[in-house]
């Protein structure tokens, strides 16, 4: 298929079409709303088959339909943003429960009040203990692939979790920009139809679903997800790797490394504002700085494993959160530095909370936090942890 | 296993068992009884949704399951929207829906997940048109949380939450009329209909199979544990509240209304042996009872009234 | 119909699951609650008189378990194995055929 230049939104709309999906339920909000518009726009125009389209009343009912609809064995996806997503925090459990690989598109948006539409990571990280797998897409490029390979992904049969592709609200999610998108043949041989693990279609052999756990069986129910979890970093490595082969695009690694080799401090962070740390750590290199980025992509399951590599060899690493944990800090920060702990690699970790409500990073922020940075590891400590680095002062 | 050829003849209502003893129902458990004829009614080739309720437990703690069907056990509020998206996927995937030889989608939930938290769900359900039934069954509280009172319980009855001490603290509201919000949807099919007739609830389970779009049946079913009944009274009470137009059956299609029972043209039975079963209304006054009792007539009048204009 | 139509299943229910764990707590094997003999809880059980019996099968359909079924002849037959004693079939009997009589042990 030819480059196309599309939005993040329509680059998620695109890539649940290639992947055939068979039931979409799904609710308005902004800034998602314009994935469930084109969509719809396909099924108006006759471009999808075999694609039912449920205008559910509420969030809620979205993900408690699509649970509905990946039991009976049809590929499900859906999209929502911030609040709708808070809303359907039950059944999110409920899906990786039941072990149901939806696929949603969550768009990154900040929790009111106040009110905001713009771009915050506070929304799906506190979902992060729900059974999802979650991957941050920096471009619309990535929203694209990560769709595609969501499905490969908690479809698998080694998974079968459900799996939220997150995109940055109007960064991503309303700006234009070129995705290079498959031939639909290309897609179907990459993704072939689901194969369920189980389907309440099978009347010979009738299952039951979410059954009652007794204290004697519960805790063996939630290892089995564990398990699972741990399982899908391979999955996710085979499958990116894969994609890589035959796309041109490689995701085989679950932090990307950005000049990371030779660096002596790494800025870490997720989504979209990577963009602008990679264009910085260029434009650094270029006046000496000895910088690079990690641009974290599945933060669930969580890459421990890579970060400890990584962790070894740089002297500093600035975690740029753009979400919050009251009462903690910065949920980045707080898990790669909980990762490292019981490891020998103890770089210098300081935390920067960044963007929240959309608030622009700027590359002369990402400067001043290089600054920061170098100082704190010529002194050999920390000025202070936690640094809500744009506060008006 | 084969029945007599004259005994099948004689019994009205289908012989295999699809509904599995060992079920951990209460002693005369009036939903349990319900299960056990929608299971005959449809067979296997059923898919079934339950939410939290009594029925998450009848139907069996993992690794047991007292259906011979496909059964999806889900979130308290979520019936309606789950068989919405079973109902999609059915489609999306090609399989027939409903009639003879199709799949039928049903979801089974308590009167707390119907009336209250699951309402939003069973209107969009019914607005949006899915090809399935929704069924209610109607035990008048939370019984399985331990008998609280929902928006389904009579006026005058003692709860958990409304437990009739000295300030004689009872369940002051009347019972709501969900079948009159479904109604108001116009959807397909809805009835009301009680354990205690099961011939009439078969027969309307039948109906719902053959109707295109959505069905809504409520169903009465007693539960001696919460209305602290003896056991063996559920039928009893069951065709007593009907026999008084505590709950009359009726049925509405094609924006018309049908009484089943009790006769519109008599005299309804008085309140007094449905309730004197009751340890439930125990802490009811005269007053109290005459609320009640007017309630019950004026609704009984209204839905005559309705079968007259909307007949 | 002479024989409980459950009794079959007991065996392959406990041969099958023992340790197994299903992802979703998936219950595979369709009626697998007749392990459970709910015949236990019973405190007063029916007592049947063939005689009074004109077999109606009102208590075999009004029984919730469902612990009754119908021998040859088409009278019921009560499964002690899981009938709980709610007495239902007794309180609806047209005949009085049935009894509920407290259990001795």
């Amino acid at each position: 298929m030819p480059k196309k230049v599309i939005s993040g939104n329509y680059a998620a709309a695109y890539a649940a079409k290639h992947a055939r999906v068979e039931v979409v339920a799904a609710y308005p909000i902004t800034p998602q709303t314009s994935i469930i518009e084109k969509i719809a726009e396909f099924i108006a125009n006759g471009e999808v088959e075999n694609l039912e389209y449920v205008p559910v009343e509420s969030e809620h009912s979205a993900m408690a339909a699509c649970i509905g609809a990946s039991a009976t064995g049809a590929r499900t996806f859906t999209a929502t943003s911030a609040q709708g997503l808070a809303l359907m925090h039950e059944m999110l459990h409920w899906a990786a429960g039941a072990r149901l690989p939806v696929v949603m598109v969550n768009v990154n948006r900040a929790m009111a009040p106040p009110w905001s539409v713009w771009d915050d990571q506070t929304d799906s990280l506190a979902q992060r203990d729900t059974g999802w797998l979650q991957f941050y897409a920096e471009n619309n490029q990535e929203v694209y692939d990560g769709v595609l390979m969501a499905f490969k992904i908690g479809e698998h049969e080694k998974v079968n979790l459900p799996v939220m592709i997150i995109e940055s609200a109007f960064i991503l999610s309303h700006t234009y920009d070129v995705v290079d998108m498959l031939e639909q043949e290309e897609v179907d041989e990459f993704l072939p139809p689901r194969k369920p693990l189980y389907s309440l279609t099978d009347f010979d052999n009738p299952f039951s679903i979410g059954a009652l756990g007794t204290p004697a069986d519960y805790y063996e129910f939630r290892y089995k997800i564990a398990k699972a979890m741990e399982e899908a970093k391979k999955i996710i490595k085979e499958v990116g790797k894969e994609f890589g082969e035959k796309f041109g695009r490689d995701y085989s690694q679950m932090i990307e490394l950005y000049k990371t080799d030779d660096a002596d401090i790494v800025f870490m962070g997720m989504g979209s504002l990577m963009g602008t740390v990679k264009e910085a750590v260029e434009i650094l290199r270029s006046e000496g700085y000895k910088v690079g980025a990690a641009k974290v992509r599945w933060f669930r399951p969580f890459p421990r494993e890579e970060l400890y590599e990584l962790a070894k060899s740089v002297q500093g690493i600035a975690v740029l959160d753009r979400n919050f944990s009251f009462g903690q800090e910065g949920i980045l920060f707080n898990e790669a530095k909980g990762v490292l702990y019981n490891t020998g690699a103890k770089p210098i970790m300081k935390n920067y909370i960044v963007g929240l409500g959309g608030r622009d990073l700027t590359v002369n922020d990402v400067r001043k936090i290089a600054n920061n940075m170098k100082k704190i590891i010529e002194k050999g400590e920390l000025d202070k942890e936690i640094d809500w680095y744009h506060l008006k002062r | 296993m084969e029945l007599p050829a004259d005994v099948k003849k004689r019994l009205t209502l289908p012989a295999e068992e699809h509904f599995y003893a060992g079920h951990t129902a209460c002693q005369g458990c009036g939903a349990a009884l319900g299960l056990r004829y929608v299971l005959k009614v449809y067979g296997n080739k059923t898919i079934f949704t339950i939410p939290a309720c009594c029925s998450t437990i009848i139907a069996g703690p993992w690794p047991y399951s007292a259906f011979n069907a496909p059964l999806f056990h889900t979130a308290f509020e979520t019936t309606g929207a789950v068989i919405g998206g079973i109902e999609a996927a059915l489609k999306a995937k090609g399989y027939k829906v409903k009639g003879e030889d199709g799949i039928m989608v049903v979801g089974w939930a308590g009167d707390g997940g119907t009336a209250d938290i699951g309402l939003q769900a069973l209107s969009g359900f019914l607005e949006r048109g899915h090809d399935g039934l929704y069924i209610m069954y109607d035990n008048e509280a939370y019984m399985n949380t331990g008998i609280q009172r929902s928006s389904s319980t009579p006026y005058g009855a003692w709860t958990t939450n409304t437990p009739g001490g000295k300030k004689h603290f009872l369940e002051r509201k009347p019972k709501k009329k969900v079948i009159d919000i479904v109604i108001a949807h116009k959807p397909a099919y809805a009835a009301t209909a009680s354990v205690a007739y099961p011939e009439d609830f078969m027969r309307k389970l039948k109906k719902a199979k053959t109707i295109k779009g959505p069905s809504f049946i409520q169903l009465f079913a007693p539960c001696p544990t919460g209305w602290r009944a003896p056991t063996d009274k559920t039928i009893e009470l069951a065709r007593l509240a009907v026999q008084t137009a505590y709950f009359p059956l009726f049925e509405y299609e094609n924006g018309k209304y049908k009484i089943n029972m009790p006769s519109p043209s008599k005299e309804p039975k008085s309140l007094e042996d449905f309730i004197k079963l009751q340890g439930r209304f125990k802490y009811m006054t005269k007053e109290d009872i005459q609320v009640l009792q007017e309630w019950v007539l004026s609704e009984w009048e209204e839905l005559k009234k309705k079968a007259e204009i909307f007949g | 119909m002479a024989e409980s139509p459950f009794k079959a299943d007991i065996e392959k229910v406990q041969k099958e699951y023992g340790e197994k764990m299903t992802p979703g707590a998936i219950v595979y094997i369709p009626g697998s609650s007749v392990v459970n003999k709910t015949g236990g809880w019973r405190v007063f059980m029916p007592k049947f008189d063939k005689d009074k019996c004109i077999r109606c099968f009102m208590c075999y359909t009004l029984c919730p378990e469902p612990a009754i079924y119908l021998d040859e002849e088409s009278y019921p037959v009560f499964d002690y194995e899981y009938c709980k004693g709610c007495g239902i079939c007794a309180n609806e009997c047209p005949t009085k055929a049935i009894e509920m009589v407290r259990e001795t042990k």
